[in-house]
């Protein structure tokens, strides 16, 4: 038994703000932001949430493999910004749709939550344990972007995207290779809440450094650009061998690659190292910025819509970031899943 | 290796190779900014066979001082 991806679906939030606006936040300019990312605009959650976004992509998903919510056994969604530490996104997915049966979790694995999602979901669907499963990326990041920090706050957006998984007798998901490193984890941070109790001094640091949340830390996003854009060139390329080894499909032989939305320059430094044309390297982080778990499912959808993907095509996703996390999934299109309602 | 190196920067920066002396400073008088300094030393960490710690890469502020960096790490084989 194996599982297969049976259909796509993804939601972005209405409000766009293009490099201009950020400009009159920030010292920035478009040609700034463009040369050093690639990115033109974002979508930011104004009246939308991570739970929202979420369940609309997954309907999506959902009403182009044409099913009934009863039919999907479970629901990961892979975040790093829940609207609530519970209730899970995940559940929230279900109560809008109504999937009264499936057993529903999220997963927290950093920019790379939705490549460790279609892992959990393949282990469980060739397992036996499930028949239909959504993984869904969905991210407010705006909630934790610094606003004030010209650095950081041009690189984020808001969105999600669902794929749909199934059992299938032939392999759809031929391989997923993940890693982790919690040494280097410093490097990309979003602190969490303080220990805040009666017992706790709420003046020292009870937890702090790079591996805990201390009392006056807020929550927003940090990281060291130089050393996050020298392990993603390298997660990239090791999860891009590994997954091409693992699942015996020549790199030479990939149809597509489907990257985490980072920065346009990782993709490039990558392209170049592997000696890759560009153009396999899909990229759309020019419309949405990094949308972390999100931006690969988002993509494939866009391409699916878009006609990109046929029957048989080689793709790799590829996801690298917070924890430090990585990894990636070898996946066959099959036909089936460029199915669309109306 | 002189010649080498200003080539790969040359490449990398996207600039000519008579702008570049020992004496160039990256950021100031070469344009890079921090991802293309970071993308330079992958390069030469690939072209040289090298490994560029980052603490390496925030010291190097000229040409000459990537040329000393390599010569040291490479020692009598050039």
């Amino acid at each position: 038994m194996f599982s297969t991806i049976i259909a796509t679906g993804s939601a972005v939030p209405q409000r766009e703000v293009t490099n201009a606006e950020l400009a009159q936040l920030v010292d920035t300019s478009d040609e700034w932001i463009v040369t050093r990312t690639g990115m033109s605009r974002r979508r930011i959650a104004v009246t939308e949430t991570t739970s929202s976004l979420a369940a609309a992509a997954a309907r999506r998903a959902l009403d182009g493999a044409g099913l009934s919510p009863d039919a999907v056994d479970l629901i990961v969604a892979a975040t790093v910004t829940p609207d609530n530490f519970t209730p899970t996104v995940s559940c929230q997915v279900q109560a809008t749709l109504g999937c009264a049966r499936a057993t529903c979790f999220d997963l927290w694995a950093g920019c790379s939550g939705f490549v460790y999602g279609v892992k959990v979901a393949d282990a469980m669907i060739r397992s036996g344990a499930v028949s239909r499963a959504i993984v869904v990326g969905a991210e407010t990041l705006s909630r934790v972007v610094d606003w004030t920090d010209r650095g950081t706050c041009v690189l984020f957006g808001d969105g999600a995207g669902a794929v749909l998984m199934e059992a299938s007798p032939a392999p759809g998901v031929m391989a997923c290779v993940t890693g982790s490193d919690g040494t280097r984890g410093g490097f990309l941070r979003i602190p969490g809440l303080p220990i805040r109790n009666p017992w706790a001094d709420a003046t020292s640091s009870t937890s702090g450094g790079a591996s805990g949340a201390s009392a006056a830390e807020p929550s927003v996003i940090s990281m060291d650009g130089q050393e996050v854009f020298r392990f993603a060139v390298g997660a990239i390329q090791w999860s891009i061998e590994e997954a091409s080894k693992l699942a015996g499909v020549p790199i030479g032989r990939i149809r597509r690659i489907v990257p985490h939305q980072a920065n346009n320059r990782i993709i490039d430094a990558v392209a170049s190292r592997m000696r890759l044309p560009r153009e396999v390297f899909y990229t759309n982080l020019q419309h949405y910025g990094n949308t972390s778990a999100a931006s690969i499912p988002i993509a494939l959808d866009e391409m699916n819509r878009q006609g990109l993907l046929h029957n048989g095509d080689h793709l790799a996703l590829v996801g690298f970031g917070g924890g430090l996390t990585w990894g990636g999934a070898m996946v066959r299109w099959t036909a089936s899943a460029t199915r669309f309602p109306g | 290796m002189y010649e080498e190196l200003r080539s790969l920067i040359a490449d990398q920066l996207g600039i000519d190779e008579d702008q570049i002396t020992p004496d160039s400073k990256f950021v100031a008088d070469l344009g890079a900014d921090s991802l293309a300094m970071v993308e330079m030393v992958m390069a030469i960490e690939d072209k040289f066979g090298v490994r560029i710690s980052q603490q390496e890469i925030k010291d190097l502020a000229s040409v000459g001082d990537a040329l000393n960096l390599l010569k040291a790490r490479l020692g009598g084989a050039v």
